[in-house]
């Protein structure tokens, strides 16, 4: 409770900090992009609309993956002054939009011929109620297999492209004396896992009713079961030192020949990159086994909150406009592991992993299988996906709870976080 | 339970009773201590009774991810009871609550008891019982986390001496993972429970240990039926701020198990804090919340009743 208050006092005082409106011509962008490549990458976009004559507030709130970022931004709103931009995903941009606090951006849109440039999934995401209210910045793919080479070819193995060739892999890395699976016991890693193995057994379409449309007879049903059946048996390829591990730190096992594979979206690029290796040779990138056909996206975005000054609304448009140019898309993306919103760049300058997840990304959007991440917040609302996770977590920790017990407690945590 | 304390510090107000009656020329001064205090008066009202009463309001309502005041009566405290991970979260303060109280209790008093028998070095071995309590929770979290991960810590260890079955792996297991932060906790707190009983035993009056003494009676007997009832009050302090640090607790789980293996060592200010904040309900966030306002309660009152009943009498 006193953490509550404590919380609650730190808003009031953040809002009543911060309450220092953004000047006529200029935007004020909320965002947690404070790493080294992601500020570096935030730098441009800066430096972009300076160039056009516009002013950039900076508003970076370090911490917690966004969560601190999002109190801010909270308190903000609530004390009626929000920035023109901040860094919101998915269905939350919804939520934001049933408030009646994002702007309109069909102008900007129309101009630039967003519907046609963006795939429909992603366009979809970005409209609030038939407008766009926000623009889609990057796209990372979650649904990655990440390999070390050595300890494949110590173990006599390939990189597998099945469920049933990952769990053959894994026993053979094992007897070489490796870990198979390197993991993080965290709540979201378990769920990342999961639905990486929804998605390769069960396919594209059931990943879509059940962890998208939230439909009872998918969550409940017999390929449910098979999937959690799936997922339980990741385990056996983990080791016991992963609770509470965070995610790079698994990633350092991979790189350092400690373990065999991590499932992991393509974030863990950076860690390989910062580590000096190169894709394809030093470590090996592929989609989760029997996903290829399909791709789970992760797309950061901002954001537009409605303003009323028209110098800020033409900032703000032009901001909408310079995020998905060229220029910054591919700088921004180079910097922070993942590949362009738009598919139609050059993608040279990328390497063989953004490659190929850049030509799956267009495939999939155009053939089926481009569906919205559950685990990292982009298919279900903030508390639907805690109820999940809730569930996916316990699952996965109790040696005891069969297959059928969690996919009755997956319909109901369906049922019951929505009030 | 931190709101108490502004209760205390303005309620005993000894300085403005002796300044009036010392100088009956100072208006001023008679009011003086009054202004001093009435802003922080003022401030913990607004910040600590005002926000308790908003968070009260806020459970009743819909709110999702900024307060609204859609009102829906008690349906937020129906939910909560319908929420498996609530009652995973309340037993688990009832276990950790209840074995961290006794525990440090024993160890503590057992320290200081042991100390207290004149020995060499005694300001260097308190200090040394004293000195976790120096640290944050979240520091010792980390420390035990790694010394409990059984891949870098105490089971890594063990077996490399050799004793290759050995197992201690209670972070790893749903059912023993609780008993991970009644350890840390333990280990963290019982310093300060000795120091306490120290001081308690220090101000016992020796003459009665020696006319127990000139009775026959054992050592073990006189500490038993003798000191331990003297230390009534001191016992009494302990198990209040050791209760308030078992609810209080929020940074240790965080930083030891991060509420895992999956929930099983969630306790209730880590459900609050993960339902209002990050998974964007408010208003049962607050209905928590409020229930554990009402724990703190069943704990603060008697001892308040108990106090104020005793200054009455004495």
């Amino acid at each position: 409770m006193s953490t509550f208050k404590k919380t609650t006092l730190a808003l009031a005082l953040a809002g009543a900090a911060l309450a220092s409106t953004a000047q006529a011509n200029e935007v004020e962008v909320l965002h947690w992009w404070t790493s080294g490549g992601e500020a570096r990458a935030a730098n441009v976009l800066k430096d972009l609309m300076e160039s056009e004559g516009y002013g950039w507030q900076d508003f970076a709130v370090a911490g917690g993956g966004g969560e601190t970022a999002m109190t801010v931004l909270k308190s903000r709103a609530m004390s009626g002054n929000p920035p023109s931009a901040a860094q919101i995903k998915g269905p939350e941009i919804q939520e934001w939009g049933e408030l009646g606090l994002l702007g309109d951006l069909n102008g900007v849109a129309d101009a630039e011929g967003w519907d046609e440039l963006l795939p429909e999934v992603v366009a979809d995401i970005m409209r609030y109620d038939g407008q766009y209210v926000a623009v889609p910045v990057n796209v990372h793919r979650v649904n990655w297999l990440w390999a070390n080479p050595e300890v494949l070819e110590a173990a006599g193995v390939e990189m597998p492209t099945t469920l049933d060739e990952l769990f053959e892999a894994g026993e053979a890395i094992r007897e070489a004396g490796f870990v198979p699976l390197a993991h993080g016991g965290q709540a979201w890693q378990d769920a990342t896992v999961f639905e990486s193995v929804l998605l390769g057994g069960q396919g594209s379409e059931f990943y879509q009713q059940a962890l998208v449309d939230l439909d009872p007879e998918a969550l409940g049903g017999e390929q449910m079961i098979d999937a959690l059946e799936d997922f339980k048996r990741t385990r056996e390829l983990m080791d016991e030192g992963m609770p509470g591990r965070d995610w790079n730190i698994a990633t350092v096992m991979v790189i350092e020949g400690v373990a065999g594979f991590q499932l992991m979206g393509d974030w863990a690029k950076g860690e390989f990159t910062a580590a000096g290796l190169t894709a394809g040779e030093d470590y090996l990138c592929a989609a989760a086994p029997g996903t290829e056909d399909a791709f789970t996206f992760n797309i950061d975005s901002l954001a537009m909150f409605r303003v009323t000054d028209d110098e800020e609304l033409e900032a703000q448009q032009a901001l909408a406009r310079l995020v998905l140019e060229p220029t910054f898309q591919e700088a921004f993306n180079l910097a922070k592991g993942s590949i362009p919103a738009r598919p139609d760049l050059d993608m040279s300058e990328f390497d063989s992993c953004a490659q190929q997840s850049l030509a799956d990304f267009q495939r999939t959007a155009e053939e089926g299988g481009l569906v919205p991440s559950m685990a990292h917040g982009m298919a279900v609302r903030a508390d639907v996906q805690g109820a999940i996770f809730d569930v996916v977590t316990n699952y996965f920790n109790d040696a005891d709870m069969p297959a059928e017990e969690a996919a009755e407690r997956m319909v109901s945590a369906a049922e019951a976080a929505s009030f | 339970m931190r709101d108490s304390l502004p209760m205390k510090n303005t309620s005993a107000t000894p300085l403005g009773a002796g300044a009036k009656r010392s100088t009956p020329s100072g208006g001023l001064q008679a009011w003086l201590p009054r202004l001093v205090l009435a802003p922080s008066v003022a401030i913990s009202l607004f910040f600590v009774y005002g926000f308790m009463l908003w968070t009260f309001v806020l459970s009743l309502t819909s709110s999702r991810m900024l307060p609204s005041y859609d009102f829906v009566g008690f349906g937020q405290y129906s939910r909560l009871m319908a929420n498996e991970r609530w009652w995973v979260a309340s037993t688990n303060l009832m276990i950790f609550g209840v074995l961290f109280v006794v525990i440090c209790l024993a160890i503590g008093s057992l320290l200081a008891i042991l100390l207290d028998q004149k020995i060499r070095q005694e300001g260097a071995l308190r200090t040394i019982y004293l000195y976790p309590m120096a640290l944050s929770f979240i520091v010792t979290g980390v420390v035990w986390k790694w010394l409990l991960n059984p891949q870098l810590g105490i089971q890594a260890m063990v077996q490399s001496w050799g004793f290759e079955s050995f197992r201690f792996d209670w972070i790893t297991d749903p059912d023993m993972a609780i008993y991970t932060l009644v350890i840390a906790a333990v280990w963290q707190a019982s310093g300060f429970v000795m120091a306490l009983f120290l001081a308690g035993l220090r101000g016992i009056d020796d003459s009665i240990v020696k006319a127990a003494q000139l009775d026959g009676a054992s050592l073990p007997r006189i500490y038993w039926r003798v000191v331990m009832p003297c230390l009534r009050p001191v016992v009494f302090s302990a198990v209040m701020i050791l209760a308030h640090i078992a609810i209080k607790s929020f940074d240790l789980v965080v930083a030891l198990t991060g509420g895992g293996p999956g929930y099983a060592t969630d306790l209730p200010a880590t459900f609050m804090y993960a339902h209002a904040f990050t998974r964007a309900q408010i208003g049962l966030g607050s209905a928590s919340a409020m229930l554990m306002l009402g724990g703190v309660l069943a704990i603060l009152i008697p001892y308040l009743y108990s106090e104020l009943r005793s200054r009455k009498h004495g």
